[in-house]
């Protein structure tokens, strides 16, 4: 299953609901282009919801860094919303759990934008 | 229990040889904690095999051998390119790594497995990634 992505704004944060799997080929690829996306569009702060993420292999994980450096050096923040156990434990081995900002609710997380 | 795959360099042979590992660990009775964990690793020992041993040469196959004793579960995947040497793997956990986009594929395949071994094949690289089962617990 290749990964999806809807995107939607909630008070002025591009929300990306992504689904499937971020692994090295489509999904990567999928997920550098809708952040780029966002980034060219002029939004800065990105919210990733991956509570339908099923998979994530190393290539995902660095996909996901990349964004989060593309969109820091643009002068925004993405934070990680939802993360399954799995995406969870992957983050805590390759100590990157502290590098993102993870949440578990929306609401919370869209109020933690500096805005 | 042996099954042995040669495939051509491509993410279709990744998707594959990771759904072969599933299965297989699961026919060999890793619990449901582990299947993924092993089938994670094999999936991204199968990756380096295509994308830096073999570059994606149309020329060059990948062979993925699984195997299953009554100690362990032994994977081998083996490419055609020019080598890898083991030693020269940055740690991806270090202050000046953390924030690359790549490297961090052996990292979890250590992280998964309890053995890794890497073996020179003039042409190529073979890994060995083991598994072992779980020590049966004592009768109460």
């Amino acid at each position: 299953m290749s990964m999806k992505v809807a995107t939607r704004q909630v008070d002025g944060i591009v929300v990306l609901d992504l689904s499937g799997r971020i692994t090295l080929g489509e999904g990567s690829v999928t997920l550098r282009d809708a952040v780029h996306d966002v980034l060219a569009k002029g939004s800065k702060n990105i919210l990733l919801n991956l509570g339908d993420i099923s998979y994530i292999d190393s290539s995902g994980i660095g996909e996901m860094v990349s964004a989060f450096t593309s969109v820091k050096n643009a002068g925004g923040e993405l934070k990680l919303l939802n993360l399954t156990k799995k995406v969870h434990d992957l983050l805590q081995i390759t100590k990157l759990y502290t590098v993102f900002d993870i949440k578990d609710d929306e609401a919370s997380a869209i109020a933690a934008f500096k805005k | 229990m042996r099954v042995s795959l040669k495939l051509s360099s491509s993410l279709e042979s990744v998707d594959k040889i990771e759904r072969t590992a599933e299965e297989f660990a699961t026919l060999a009775g890793f619990d449901e904690d582990t299947v993924p964990n092993i089938a994670m690793a094999v999936r991204e020992a199968a990756v380096n095999a295509i994308l830096h041993g073999n570059a994606y040469n149309p020329a060059k196959n990948i062979t993925a051998t699984f195997e299953a004793n009554s100690d362990a579960l032994i994977v081998r995947i083996a490419d055609e390119g020019t080598g890898f040497d083991p030693t020269n793997v940055p740690d991806p956990l270090a202050a000046e790594n953390i924030l690359r986009g790549s490297g961090r594929g052996i990292f979890l395949i250590k992280a998964f497995m309890d053995e890794v071994h890497f073996r020179q094949l003039h042409p190529g690289t073979e890994l060995t990634l083991i598994k072992h089962r779980a020590p049966a617990q004592p009768a109460a």
